[in-house]
């Protein structure tokens, strides 16, 4: 793309303004064009109610699944009594661990430790102690009333304190731990220490230790999670609201001893994930029920039941930042705990991922960073948007604000004068991918919309904050492009589409790089019988990972139309060029639909194009391989504070994210604002509250547990990129998504300390809080 | 377990129906286990979401709070029934147009939440529109493409409506 189309400050003036007006930019014609909004691939059904969710599908003969709980956090479970419980009319069977193969099978993505049902003890208010299967789900809620299970109260673990505490009961079985693992006798599942320099011996000008903390939230999709399984000609057949299809087909492989090629798993596209859907939770359970019984089986779990299956980590994070007078980091001294659940899930992942990256993108000295995963007995914690990234950001940039109030310094100039710059390391040492983008410029365009330093009234105050997370380190991305005889083309990729919108924008590639609109081309998800192998969909990752190889599939099809066209028309490969789906060649040109007409004659054919885009497993890196680039974005935030009841209103709020270029430009503006209005959720709403004794989570529901509305939003809010083309995803994109949330926590407080005075170093900045803090001040 | 069973009939869709249901059974079952009908949704099951919003007698009502026996004799709208001979309604077109629309979960209530609005009022301010989809939870995305939709399908009569200070 020349200067003069793409102004050099990644301007776009459609976006630059605020949102984009979403209309449908086809030049040409052609609303595949990279950089165009093309409408939703699925839009349709989405707005006429024909879009099929895993809970819409219908299988013949099926049996509900309902699980049974009790209420506490942690219990020897004695006799299970199911006597009453089986009489209920069309109950078939009433299912123990006592009653699966023997010992009991164990899965997660990193640890094997979650049991198909709990055998012996209970770990968590949650989880299933048996399953019933019945005709309607109206016989099989009713049984499950009546199983009656005697069991033993124990005492739990709930609090980051207790989980430290060496006092306090093990959560993690004993014998699941090697007799080497240094933790066997605490609660720590693992821990982990980053870091560079020399922090013992850095000196600074000053020296600011504090403490944060981030409460546990729950993603709260709009579609609860939803499993069926069914025996399948020899195999098996799992339906799930799944981000992750072939790391669950490789789960039940193993679980149910199949072949991965007699498993099939189907994951009709899910409802929102947000990370809360990555990894299997009752699919394993699912599969060996319906092999165990012959029929299909079906679970969709109620929103209570999908609060306790996903959460984020409660965090704690003590840091010791040195600054120098100029307002320079000298070192930074970090000691985090992330509180997970009674089983790992992805959880350690999401700790150690986020604060590897703890001390932000800027230029740090001297940097040690102590980490803990810490066990309890609530519900697994994962993967959630961000994955611990904002609660990073939370730290670090709050420790700013604490700098520039004792040193003196704006907020936004001791930011510009830490950040790195473009090919900076941010993690030193290790051969990390250095800053990939020039981030003063996202920062310096959040600051000139929010109007930084203009004056304001009494009561109102303005926050500026940056939020980095590492993208994929690893992956593996394999697609197949299908050019058929008329000219129109399947693509087959085992992405997940969540909302994201990666049918649009793969459609968007496929139809670019074969010059064909995007009505003539079908991408094919959701089936492991039918797209090859995706590692996962998580970590914004589709845009650059599976973007890539369906451009690569695209571009081999393009190779082999050469070759068909040097052999049909008689010419040389080399003077053969194709672009865009037109065969140029010495005095010819045709398009490929006539080539393919030519070459093939009335037999008809079509030609097929695979392409991959791996990221390869670095043994000796911390994290197993470096970031195939970073999401960075700023948030700009303007908020007016009641000192009476302590409330924040939202008046003005824009995030910036460096994309590289938006493919899609109102589908990022969609995933950034949403990623944003998620932020303020957990920045001022959400988080859960576990009953001391029984470990429930008390504000378990959607009339407790409140997500913003219509009614939350902030006045005026604008979600801004900067495009310059330096990703390394299809046309210089990287990959979003998250973005958007990453810096919202710390800018909000920063408004409300500008607004009103006062500093809380709490997750979420509730009235309460707010309120005490100002009290506090007098 | 024979549950107690009621005989309702109610319109659905412009279609007539007389079916048999289980007393206990929300007019959201119903819908979607008896009828097929599932483009509505359901989330919460507490009437907070809003996902299973339908039109009865052309209000919007939570599908999951009502028992489907109380719908006898009324006329139900689900998502359905909008548009006419495969073509979509204003509104369903407004969404697609403003990119309101992501994982699609909460559409068809959201839909059906603007139509029961623009029904009552062809022309909604931004803080009506707001306060009209209060109800409707959205986690994908930022609620503004989904508010511009309903401007814009409410404008298409007349010029676009303002807030009064």
């Amino acid at each position: 793309m020349s200067p003069a189309d793409h102004p050099p400050d990644g301007r776009r003036e459609e976006v630059s303004g605020g949102r984009p007006r979403g209309e449908v930019d086809t030049p040409n014609g052609r609303d595949t064009t990279i950089g165009s909004s093309a409408r939703r691939v699925g839009g349709i059904e989405r707005v006429t109610g024909a879009q099929q969710y895993v809970a819409d599908l219908r299988l013949d003969d099926v049996l509900h699944v309902t699980l049974v709980h009790l209420n506490s956090a942690r219990a020897r479970i004695g006799e299970i009594d199911a006597a009453e419980a089986s009489r209920v009319p069309g109950v078939l069977a009433i299912v123990t661990a006592d009653d699966l193969p023997q010992p009991v099978a164990r899965f997660g993505p990193g640890y094997r430790d979650r049991p198909l049902l709990a055998t012996a003890e209970t770990k968590y208010h949650g989880e299933p102690v048996a399953a019933v299967l019945a005709e309607t789900l109206d016989a099989a809620r009713e049984a499950a009333r009546l199983v009656s299970v005697a069991h033993e109260e124990l005492p739990a673990v709930l609090s980051i304190a207790a989980a430290r505490d060496e006092r306090s009961p093990l959560v993690r079985d004993p014998e699941l731990r090697g007799a080497d693992d240094p933790f066997r006798g605490t609660n720590t599942l693992t821990e982990w220490q980053f870091g560079w320099g020399d922090v013992g011996a850095a000196t600074a000008d000053h020296v600011i230790q504090q403490r944060y903390t981030a409460a546990s939230t729950t993603h709260f999709a709009i579609e609860p999670h939803g499993f069926l399984a069914a025996p399948d000609r020899g195999g098996v057949a799992v339906w799930s609201s799944i981000q992750h299809p072939y790391v669950l087909q490789r789960l039940i492989a193993d679980t149910v001893g199949l072949p991965l090629a007699r498993v099939r798993v189907f994951a009709p596209d899910p409802g929102g994930g947000f990370g809360g859907k990555q990894h299997a939770k009752y699919e394993p359970l699912l599969a060996v029920l319906a092999l165990k019984i012959g029929r299909p089986v079906r679970l969709v779990l109620t929103l209570e039941e999908t609060f306790q299956a996903v959460r984020s980590p409660t965090f704690e994070i003590g840091i010791r930042s040195g600054f120098m007078s100029d307002g320079s980091i000298a070192f930074q001294d970090i000691d985090i705990d992330g509180l997970l659940g009674a089983y790992a899930d992805i959880g350690h992942r999401v700790v150690s991922k986020s604060s590897y990256l703890a001390c932000g993108p800027y230029r740090v000295p001297d940097a040690r960073i102590k980490v803990r995963a810490l066990l309890s007995h609530t519900p697994p914690a994962t993967a959630l948007r961000g994955f611990g990234s904002p609660q990073m950001a939370w730290a670090f940039e709050s420790q700013m604000d604490e700098a520039a109030r004792l040193l003196g310094l704006d907020r936004l100039e001791i930011r510009l004068r830490n950040l790195a710059g473009r090919g900076e390391e941010i993690v030193r040492g290790a051969g990390d991918t250095p800053a990939d983008g020039d981030w003063a410029e996202s920062v310096r365009r959040a600051a000139d919309w929010i109007g930084w330093g203009d004056p304001l009234p009494d009561g109102h105050g303005r926050g500026i904050a940056v939020g980095i997370k590492s993208s994929a380190t690893t992956g593996a991305s394999y697609a197949i492009v299908r050019l058929l005889h008329d000219g129109s083309a399947t693509v087959l990729a085992g992405t997940s589409d969540m909302g994201q919108g990666a049918r649009t924008v793969l459609a968007q590639i496929a139809g670019h790089e074969l010059g064909i609109p995007i009505e003539r081309v079908a991408v094919v998800m959701g089936d492991t019988a039918a797209a090859p192998y995706d590692m996962q969909t998580s970590a914004s990752r589709s845009t650059v990972f599976m973007g890539t190889a369906v451009l690569n599939a695209c571009r081999e099809i393009a190779e082999k139309l050469r070759e068909m066209a040097s052999e049909t028309y008689g010419v040389a490969t080399d003077d053969v060029t194709i672009t865009a789906g037109v065969v140029r060649m010495p005095g010819r040109e045709v398009d490929a639909v006539e080539l393919i007409a030519d070459a093939f004659g009335p037999m008809l054919g079509e030609v097929i194009g695979t392409g991959s885009r791996r990221g390869d497993h670095i043994a000796e890196h911390p994290l197993g391989g470096h970031a195939a680039f970073y999401e960075f974005s700023c948030t700009a935030s303007e908020v007016a504070v009641d000192r009476e009841t302590g409330e924040v209103e939202l008046l003005r709020h824009v995030t910036v994210s460096d994309v590289g270029k938006a493919l899609n430009p109102a589908h990022v503006a969609m995933q950034d604002e949403g990623a944003a209005v998620m932020g303020l959720g957990q920045t001022l709403m959400e988080q859960l509250i576990f009953d001391e004794t029984t470990g429930r989570i008390q504000n378990l529901g959607a009339l407790d547990y409140r997500i913003p509305t219509t009614k939350d939003l902030p006045l005026e809010m604008a979600s801004l990129v900067v495009e310059n083309e330096d990703g390394p995803g299809p046309y210089g994109a990287k990959g979003t998504g998250e973005s958007g949330l990453l810096s919202t926590a710390p800018a909000v407080a920063s408004a409300v300390h500008d607004a009103v005075g006062v500093v809380v170093r709490d997750l979420p900045l509730t009235p309460e809080r707010i309120w005490r803090a100002l009290r506090e001040l007098g | 377990m024979a549950a107690d069973t009621l005989a309702v009939s109610f319109v659905v869709n412009g279609r007539n129906r007389t079916i048999e249901v289980g007393v206990h059974r929300t007019l959201l079952d119903v819908l979607r286990d008896e009828l097929g009908l599932t483009g509505s949704k359901e989330c919460c099951a507490e009437g907070e979401c809003g996902a299973c919003t339908v039109l009865l007698d052309g209000d919007g009502i939570n599908a999951c709070l009502m028992l489907a026996v109380e719908a006898d004799g009324r006329a139900v709208t689900t998502i359905e029934g909008l548009g006419a001979d495969g073509t979509l309604s204003r509104i369903q077109d407004a969404f697609l147009a403003a990119g309101g629309v992501q994982c699609g979960f909460c559409i068809p209530g959201m839909v059906m939440s603007a139509e029961a609005l623009l029904s009552r009022q062809a022309r909604a301010t931004p803080t009506e529109i707001r306060e009209a989809l209060s109800g409707n939870l959205c986690r994908c995305g930022g609620y503004n493409q989904i508010c511009d939709a309903v401007a814009a399908a409410g404008s298409a009569e007349g010029g676009p409506a303002e807030d009064r200070a």
